[in-house]
């Protein structure tokens, strides 16, 4: 029975040998970009930034060729070492805010930007004072006092 | 023939319509019984009319009537027939067509499944959506008519988008439309009950049911969409922040605060303004996005071919609707009574907290969406507004919402004590917070995002199983309503779990590959092993043969293709995708590099709570269903219905 | 009682927005260019002979237009900027932007020169056939100048002054029209200035 089973045991390593290695001499493949820093910083950049010519897509997924030579252009300033502000500032001096899909917060796009959390502080206090005019209004009844909180429950269960 | 016959049948739809719309309301004003009456038939004579044109479209379509205009436009004799029908409403007539079919739908279900409510109310809620139905109807046969002919017949039609042949797009836009057009039932109920004066809990009590469906196939339209999109495009995103995506999402969000406000009015009597707000504002948004989608003052992947004519068209449509709908509001909100008295810590206060959060997030969406169109039309510019925007201001307002939910569901109706809140959930609250704060070891990077994203679906997840528990020990029946709202609620724990798993931990790999050689995320390795022409029945294509290992042992092949249709010069990549429970392996092939030996471009991820996505949108769909089915609403007899 | 009218007011805005939106053109962005020097470039020329820059303008009011073989709605402007050139000593610089194209290259990556040359005979022989309205063609083959110009579709047309200042971007064809409007007046103006 031993003997069966470690040549079993012996069969199985094998097998489990070869696959590793046949799988294992697979040479992996090399980084579509030549430079995958460098790549990575840009599809950062990109993913905020707008294709000019696309229906809403962004710089970093379109497949237009305007956006394969924006592309090609922040990668070479990228390069160049230029900062992530850096990059964008060139974008939008040449094809305004449009290209930014992240609005700059200037006055222009203030009511945009604390718009949301303005109308949110105005609606908790709104809401905050509704329910307390409603309150006295129509005052609730007494809440029950423990006695009667035990007693009610006590009802209940039965 | 058979075009013409369509046109036809239009054309008498928008005249019962229009009767449907007048007759029944006059009715309840001049306390004509008779008139009242003609709501149900005329709902079903429309009904029936439409679905005539909206069948001889179809067989249009199917018989590749290449002298029809739109057919010609958006399909092909090659085109495989569940495309050609699903055609029909891949271009803009057509698919208004199918919104004036699903209305029809909606009215003559509300037609027939109101015995119990007094004829007043049936009339005056089928008379708002026969006025709904005549301004669509009126809309198509002047600016969109589906039936126009080309003379002389194009020999062959341009044949439908590649990117929208596809099994998603049979079932995205007809689902997504029920929700849209569903959002009208409770906007003619809201209506009905303002005109009649009469906004009480009953009201309440019928349009819920009503709501809540149109909510659930919104809801599941709508992951349809953001699943097809992950599946389609190639790139494996799935919510984008377009406009027309933010036009859905909108109606969902006051759709969502709508049925937990209808269910406090319910209950209590209270919030009765704000309710009949919420119902006029989803079914607005819907009207809304409609013309967003259609005017061509956004763009938009989604969008339709626009028209400037018909952009106004819905614009006057719109602003009428919504305008005298805000006006009678106006007029007769003041007079609607107060409702039980609640505390500042109360069942109804946290409800009305987290509807009133919606809302503000509802803003946030809509005032992102249409800022571009501000800026411009003051003429200061031309700006973006994208997904950076959009996630920065809405996840922070998702927080407090999702936290609330809880407290929400155990706190006591009328008045509620903190202590007890506490007491109740503080061992849930502990056990998130603590697997939130170690899970993310196990899973990869540790951050504050996927902290907060754990805690609070564990927090919903657990606090709504703990709620199950507990009921389900005591004694008595429990409804199918209850199961639904937990469902529902487990539902969204599980796409926010989803969500930040996804975002956290996703791996991308974009490579260069030849034959032979693999790409490794561990603990997954691809192999490129073969690569082969295709030919399908309307395009060519060049599919790859990936074998798939875990850990080295071999899981599997995987087949993505890059395919060139006949009717388009864009090639479209059919992405292979392998889900598991716990995650998506994603492998999309790119373009061939030349070179030899042959190189290829290939992007492959690990998408890990993916399919996490799907199912917590399913089970929020369960849920919506099971509430919608409740005993409650299906008794046939109604105690409190009094002459209107 | 006031409150209730909010929702009808705030709606009322909204329509108006979107009753001007309906005007406008969403895909048409304004350029940021317009007052601003026009950006420097030395390209080789379609015949050959020097490189040229907009500095060899400088003093005079000039255009420029941005064009390819490939582009179809080039062939609906040409003919008015060859009339246009006929009757007015306004110079035109044509810029051939990415005249080779990635099909072009489906065969095999071409070197720089043979691309130029293959844009350069392409060119001649476009203009030929439709007539050359240019005093000067230069050859953006990467297409680095058209995107500092702020380029994102052919055609497109620039007036630059004497100061070598853009002062008008048109993005598309030049009609008729839009030259007695609005190109002429503005050409004519900067000319005295």
């Amino acid at each position: 029975m031993k003997r069966v089973l470690s040549s079993w045991w012996a069969v199985a390593c094998f097998a489990c040998a070869s696959l590793l290695s046949v799988q294992a001499l697979a040479k992996e493949a090399v980084p579509l970009a030549q430079e995958p820093e460098v790549e990575a910083r840009l599809v950062k950049i990109a993913e905020e930034l707008r294709c000019m010519v696309c229906q809403n897509e962004s710089l970093a997924s379109s497949h237009a060729e305007l956006a394969e030579d924006l592309r090609r252009e922040v990668r070479s300033l990228i390069k160049e070492g230029k900062n992530d502000d850096q990059v964008k500032e060139f974008l939008v001096a040449r094809y305004g805010d449009y290209v930014l899909y992240r609005p700059e917060v200037k006055p222009l796009t203030w009511v945009l930007w604390f718009g949301p959390f303005l109308l949110f502080l105005i609606a908790v206090m709104g809401l905050l004072r509704y329910l307390r005019q409603r309150r006295q209004a129509m005052p609730a009844p007494a809440a029950l006092s423990e006695a009667e909180r035990a007693r009610a429950e006590q009802l209940l269960k039965d | 023939m058979i075009p013409e016959l369509g046109h036809f049948a239009l054309i008498l739809a928008a005249v019962v319509a229009l009767i449907q719309g007048v007759l029944p309301l006059a009715g309840t004003v001049r306390e004509n019984l008779a008139w009242q009456a003609l709501a149900r038939p005329s709902a079903a004579l429309q009904f029936g009319l439409v679905a005539v044109a909206f069948a001889c479209l179809t067989s249009s379509f199917l018989a590749n009537d290449f002298s029809v205009s739109y057919v010609a436009q958006h399909s092909n004799t090659l085109l495989p027939k569940p495309y050609q029908v699903a055609a029909v409403w891949g271009g803009h007539e057509g698919s208004l067509l199918l919104w004036v079919l699903l209305l029809a739908l909606w009215s003559v279900s509300v037609a027939l499944f109101s015995r119990s409510l007094p004829l007043a109310m049936v009339a005056r809620v089928l008379s708002v959506l026969g006025l709904i139905s005549t301004g669509f109807l009126a809309f198509i046969l002047t600016t969109s008519n589906p039936f126009e002919r080309l003379l002389p017949a194009a020999p062959e039609g341009r044949d439908l988008n590649p990117l929208l042949q596809d099994p998603g797009l049979v079932i995205h836009p007809p689902m997504l439309y029920m929700g849209y057009v569903g959002m009208s039932v409770a906007f003619a109920f809201a209506i009905s009950a303002l005109l009649s004066g009469r906004l009480d809990a009953a009201w309440a009590r019928w349009s819920r049911p009503w709501t809540v469906i149109a909510w659930t196939f919104l809801t599941f339209g709508i992951g349809l969409g953001s699943w097809w999109a992950y599946y389609e495009l190639g790139w494996g995103g799935w919510w984008f922040w377009d406009p027309v995506e933010n036009a859905s999402l909108m109606p969902w969000l006051v759709g969502t605060a709508l049925i937990h406000s209808l269910m406090v009015t319910e209950k209590r009597g209270s919030f009765k303004a704000w309710t009949v707000l919420l119902a006029i504002a989803a079914f607005s948004l819907s009207l809304l996005g409609t013309f967003l989608v259609r005017s061509g003052v956004l763009t938009s992947v989604h969008a339709f071919a626009s028209d400037p004519s018909r952009g106004i068209f819905i614009l006057i449509f719109l602003a009428l609707v919504v305008g005298s709908s805000l006006t009678l509001f106006a007029w007769r909100a003041p007079q609607v009574t107060l409702g039980g008295s609640m505390g500042l810590l109360s069942r109804e206060s946290l409800l009305l907290s987290n509807s009133v959060i919606l809302v503000v997030a509802t803003a946030a969406v809509l005032l992102g969406t249409i800022y571009p169109l501000i800026i411009d039309a003051l003429n200061l510019g031309k700006l973006s507004v994208g997904p950076p925007y959009f996630n920065l201001v809405f996840a922070p307002l998702m927080v407090p919402l999702l936290f609330i939910m809880i407290p929400g569901t155990v706190a006591h109706w009328r008045e509620a004590r903190l202590s007890d809140i506490v007491r109740e959930l503080r061992v849930v609250g502990l056990l998130a917070l603590a697997l939130a704060l170690l899970l993310p070891f196990a899973m990869g990077a540790w951050s504050l995002g996927v902290v907060l994203g754990l805690f609070l679906g564990l927090w919903i997840a657990l606090g709504t199983l703990q709620q199950v528990l507990f009921r389900v020990r005591k004694p008595g029946r429990i409804g199918a309503s209850f199961w639904g709202m937990h469902l529902a609620h487990f539902g969204m724990a599980v796409l926010v779990i989803g969500i930040t798993g996804v975002k956290s931990y996703e791996v991308e790999r974009d490579v260069r590959m030849g034959l032979g050689e693999q790409v490794t995320i561990a603990p997954y390795s691809f192999k490129l092993v073969g690569l082969q022409e295709v030919k399908g029945p309307n395009y060519n294509a060049v599919r790859g043969e990936f074998d798939v290992f875990k850990d080295g042992q071999f899981l599997e092949k995987m087949y993505p293709e890059k395919r060139r249709y006949f009717s388009s010069a864009m090639p479209m990549t059919e992405a292979a995708i392998d889900s598991g429970f716990m995650r998506d392996l994603y492998v999309s092939l790119g373009e061939s590099l030349g070179g030899t030996p042959a190189q290829w471009s290939v992007r492959v991820y690990y998408k890990p709570f993916v399919p996490w996505l799907w199912a917590g949108v399913l089970l929020m769909v369960a849920g919506g269903l099971l509430a919608a089915l409740d005993r409650r609403y299906r008794r046939a007899v109604n105690k409190a219905a009094q002459p209107a | 009682m006031k409150k209730f009218l909010i929702p009808l007011a705030l709606f009322l805005g909204l329509v108006v927005f979107l009753a001007v939106g309906l005007k406008r053109d969403p895909r048409e962005i304004p350029s940021p260019l317009i007052d601003k020097p026009a950006p420097a470039f030395s390209l080789p020329t379609l015949d050959g002979n020097k490189a040229f820059g907009p500095e060899d303008l400088k003093g005079k009011v000039w255009m420029l237009n941005v064009w390819a073989t490939w582009c179809v709605a080039c062939r609906e402007e040409h003919p008015v900027l060859v009339a246009f050139a006929q009757k007015n000593a306004v110079p035109i610089v044509g810029l051939s932007y990415k005249e080779i194209q990635p099909q072009d290259e489906q065969g095999g990556k071409l070197a720089d020169d043979a691309k130029l040359k293959l844009a350069r005979e392409r060119s001649v022989v476009w203009l030929q056939r439709h007539g050359n309205p240019y005093s000067t063609t230069v050859m953006d083959l990467d297409g680095r100048v058209g995107i500092n110009y702020g380029v994102y579709g052919v055609p497109e047309t620039y007036v630059i002054d004497r100061q070598g200042i853009i002062r008008y971007k048109r993005v598309g064809v030049v009609t008729p029209q839009l030259l007695a409007d609005k190109i002429l007046p503005l050409i004519r103006s900067l000319e005295t200035s």
